[in-house]
């Protein structure tokens, strides 16, 4: 099914009576669910309206996120929670879309400083498990009217409602960007450092650290950007900060844009054969929590982004990593189908909590219909 | 403005009640007394008033657990209040409700500057949370005007914004975590100092929700260290047209001040009479504020007041000193108290795209004509969070009436042009029947149906954000329990 408007799709939608897996690129199979039947986003597509100088872009929810992009390059904006493009690290293909990345609500390195994906979102339709358009929030940049449903869609991957357009708020690029290499830290070292960078008043954009880097040596990564003699002043005041370490500083654009893609896209991991979980945490807790859990598991390669409250962790297919009383959350994003059905992909939630989302799927869509089980 | 008649069934059984409410309550956390709960018969928006059946004041989660259990048993309402700063009556009691205020929750219980965290009781006011970071050079960023006196609470209630949301967000995109106690007394912990959701994002329910979900006792927020340093600058027009201009082209050209403030010359001439910060007698005036080291800061307002020049300014000022600084923002800090001073006022909040400006402006001078009422115009341009000042006597039969029908019509402009009722103050009972003009029925069954999940009694702030007829049954349903 590929409904050419959201009337259609709400049709469909409505008259249906068997469950849908909704898919816009169809580049984000992280959780599996029941449904047979494939219904497509793809046709609702297009930017619907662009404002610059209010820093607001509405497009259909199928848009290709490309083309999103391609916008606002033109006008020298872009979307600053930099989502993540999950091909390469989960092998699929096709066009990403930006309902999909509203849907699964990707960010990537700059979400420790600007925020997700989620805070960006201003307004959403969408049609509901009923087949009824909704709509909440709209396209200004603060609006506390009525209760937030824009949040509740962003990362609610399909299971609420069919996204059919969103708006968000765009930010201008800025004019350079540069990046301090530091070589040889430890884990619990790096994120240290990571820390001062991000309690220092500098604004750095982006904190990353691969215990093995692109050459297999440790490597930590940070990232500031803003107008060039900005970002020149605040590099010297960064190596000033970290002046025992060996800190190396990389300015050429192209080569500062390929470290942070290869930290968004988690390059380390793509196409190895292990299974990607994915680490939500307090920072300071992040290398004590890798130290156990290398201490327990086949841990093979690791990845820590938003100054360690971000890790990526590959491990041998079908361990279950995740440990009892997480404080945080940790998500399978990359497995064997077979490991997705027998593990919980996303993580278990409290009694209370997991109660309260329950009911709110059984009002949005009571008959089950919208990615059955997706988020389990 | 309705509100709901208030049971009589609950009223007969106000001994019980309190009775029962003293059984898991300090003595002097418990207000009955007709003269004492008169303390809490309003918010800030004091055009309405109603003294509660009685106030609870209580210390703990395990209190607010206690007492919210026990109203859900009674089938009692419950109004939680944070500091009672809201301009929307968000705190406004019924007769036949408890108020739950967290006043006595102000406590800090962590603060760690490495992950960048604080987790607070939620009735610390708003300037204190950063107060109490201040000496390592944070701060929490969302700063309502009310900063002084609001509590976090009241902030995360209502999703609070302030002058620096343009840089910094307002308060959803600053909390990581809350503690939330349900109407039946369950505690729910959602977030924490980590980002993000793992399942459904309910913080970001919550945050906005106006305190009819549950009632958040703590919570984890961001804070931020504060940068090197900050200069304003100030600029006059003689249009609005032209400001409104100049505020896109900053915005396009790639700075992002953290502050452009707007106001018009009937708010500049009553804030000169007032304050008398030596600002321009002109159209339009607008304060640009920008953040970093010295350097940075000469950078960014060079671009910015190159921009201004294009614009033909009658004045163009930049902050030399930190003296100067202050001039510059005390004639925008003192707006709210300097139409205080010349009359009742009411202070409107809507949001609308920022190119809508000089529309919006030209329109509410046209209806200033037809109401007969004057409107002083201040607001955080960047964002399009209008704040029109519709000045009104309240002593004069009928006035109040025509004020609150022109700020209607106001409301109902920004959601024309593609805006929305309300930026950063709210619903409440103020907006709370405008909700049809901007959402259609099915948009706000979806609404209350989250309430549905939790709160199925309906008992939470009840009479609150959705229109008296939208959710008179499910309303009608608790009363039927009774």
């Amino acid at each position: 099914m590929r409904p050419e408007s959201e009337a259609d799709l709400a049709e469909v939608i409505g008259s249906a009576s068997d469950p849908f897996h909704i898919r816009g690129g169809g580049t984000r199979a992280v959780g599996v669910t029941s449904a047979a039947a494939v219904l497509e986003t793809g046709g609702l597509s297009g930017v619907s309206l662009y404002e610059p100088g209010a820093l607001t872009l509405v497009a259909r929810a199928g848009t290709p996120l490309a083309e999103i992009e391609g916008a606002l390059a033109a006008e020298g904006q872009r979307l600053a929670f930099e989502p993540m493009d999950h091909r390469g690290l989960l092998g699929t293909s096709g066009e990403p879309t930006i309902g999909g990345v509203v849907a699964a609500n990707v960010s990537g390195p700059r979400r420790v400083q600007a925020g997700a994906a989620r805070d960006f979102l201003l307004g959403v339709r969408f049609v509901d498990g009923a087949g009824q358009v909704v709509k909440n929030g709209g396209r200004v940049m603060k609006n506390v009217t009525g209760y937030d449903l824009v949040k509740l869609m962003c990362g609610s991957w399909g299971t609420l409602g069919v996204l059919t357009e969103v708006s968000l708020k765009v930010l201008p690029v800025p004019e350079t960007a540069a990046c301090l290499m530091i070589d040889g830290l430890d884990e619990a070292g790096a994120q240290e450092v990571m820390s001062r960078a991000l309690t220092s008043p500098y604004e750095v954009t982006g904190a990353a650290h691969a215990p093995g880097g692109p050459g297999e040596q440790p490597l930590t990564l940070l990232r500031l950007e803003g107008f060039a003699g900005s970002v020149a002043y605040r590099t010297g005041r960064l190596q000033e900060m970290l002046t025992n370490l060996s800190v190396r500083v990389e300015t050429d654009p192209e080569r500062v844009a390929a470290l942070w893609r290869w930290v968004r896209d988690v390059e380390i991991m793509q196409g190895t054969g292990g299974d990607v979980w994915k680490f939500s945490v307090r920072p300071s807790e992040a290398p004590g929590l890798v130290a156990r859990l290398r201490a327990s598991h086949p841990v093979e390669r690791v990845l820590y982004d938003w100054g360690g409250g971000l890790i990526w962790v590959e491990s041998a297919p079908g361990t279950d990593l995740r440990p009892k009383g997480l404080q945080g959350h940790a998500t399978l994003i990359r497995a064997s189908e077979q490991t997705r059905l027998e593990l919980p992909v996303f993580q278990p939630e409290p009694t209370a909590v997991a109660a309260l989302s329950a009911g709110i799927r059984a009002r949005f869509d009571p008959r089950g219909m919208l990615n059955p089980g997706i988020m389990a | 403005m309705q509100m709901p008649e208030p049971n009589p069934a609950i009223l007969a059984k106000k001994a019980r009640i309190v009775e029962r409410l003293r059984s898991v309550l300090p003595a002097d956390a418990v207000i009955e007394d007709e003269m004492e709960t008169r303390a809490y018969e309003c918010d800030a928006l004091t055009a309405y008033r109603c003294p509660p059946l009685a106030a609870v004041l209580p210390s703990s989660t395990e209190e607010v657990a206690a007492v919210l259990k026990i109203c859900h048993e009674e089938g009692v309402p419950v109004v939680p209040r944070g500091s009672g700063t809201s301009l929307a009556g968000g705190a406004l009691p019924t007769a036949d409700s408890v108020i739950l205020g967290v006043a006595r929750m102000n406590e800090v219980l962590e603060v760690d500057y490495a992950d960048r965290i604080i987790r607070v009781q939620t009735g610390r006011t708003n300037l204190s949370v950063t107060s109490a970071v201040e000496e390592e050079d944070f701060f929490y960023a969302p700063d309502p005007s009310s900063q002084l006196a609001c509590a976090i609470a009241g902030n995360i209630a209502m999703n609070s914004g302030g002058a620096h949301c343009l840089k910094y967000g307002v308060t959803t995109n600053n909390l990581l975590g809350v503690t939330l106690v349900q109407m039946d007394g369950t505690v729910v912990e959602i977030g924490g100092a980590h980002l993000d959701a793992g399942g459904l994002d309910l913080l970001g329910l919550i945050c906005g929700s106006e305190g009819q979900l549950g009632v958040v006792t703590e919570a984890t927020l961001r804070i931020l260290r504060k940068p090197e340093g900050a200069r304003p600058v100030l600029m006059g027009f003689d249009s609005n047209e032209v400001a409104g201009e100049c505020v896109s082209d900053i915005i396009k050209a790639g700075v992002l001040p953290v502050a452009i403030e707007f106001m018009d010359r009937p708010c500049i001439r009553a804030t000169e009479d007032f304050a008398k910060a030596g600002y321009p007698d002109c159209e339009a005036l607008l304060i640009v504020e920008v953040e970093g080291s010295a350097a940075e800061i000469d950078e960014q307002l060079g671009l910015i007041l190159q921009i201004a020049r294009r614009h033909n300014p009658v004045e163009l000022r930049e902050a030399q000193s930190a003296d100067e600084a202050a001039r510059i923002w005390l004639g925008r800090k003192s707006a709210f108290g300097a139409m205080g001073n010349i009359n009742d006022y009411m202070c409107l909040d809507g949001t609308i795209p920022v190119n809508e400006l000089p529309y919006v402006l030209r329109r509410i001078g046209e209806m200033s004509r037809e109401f007969g009422l004057d409107v002083a115009n201040v607001f955080h341009a960047g964002d399009g969070n209008m704040h029109p000042l519709i000045l009104f006597n309240a002593n004069e039969p009928g006035q109040l009436e025509t004020c609150e029908a022109f700020g209607a019509e106001i409301l109902k402009l920004c959601v024309e042009v593609g805006g929305c009722l309300t930026g950063e103050h709210g619903v409440g009972i103020e907006k709370r029947d405008l909700m049809v003009d901007q959402y259609d029925p099915i948009d706000l069954e979806a609404q209350m149906a989250v309430k549905d999940v939790f709160d199925p009694a309906w008992l939470l702030n009840p009479a609150k954000v959705f229109p008296l007829t939208a959710s008179e049954r499910r309303r009608s349903v608790a009363l039927a329990a009774e």
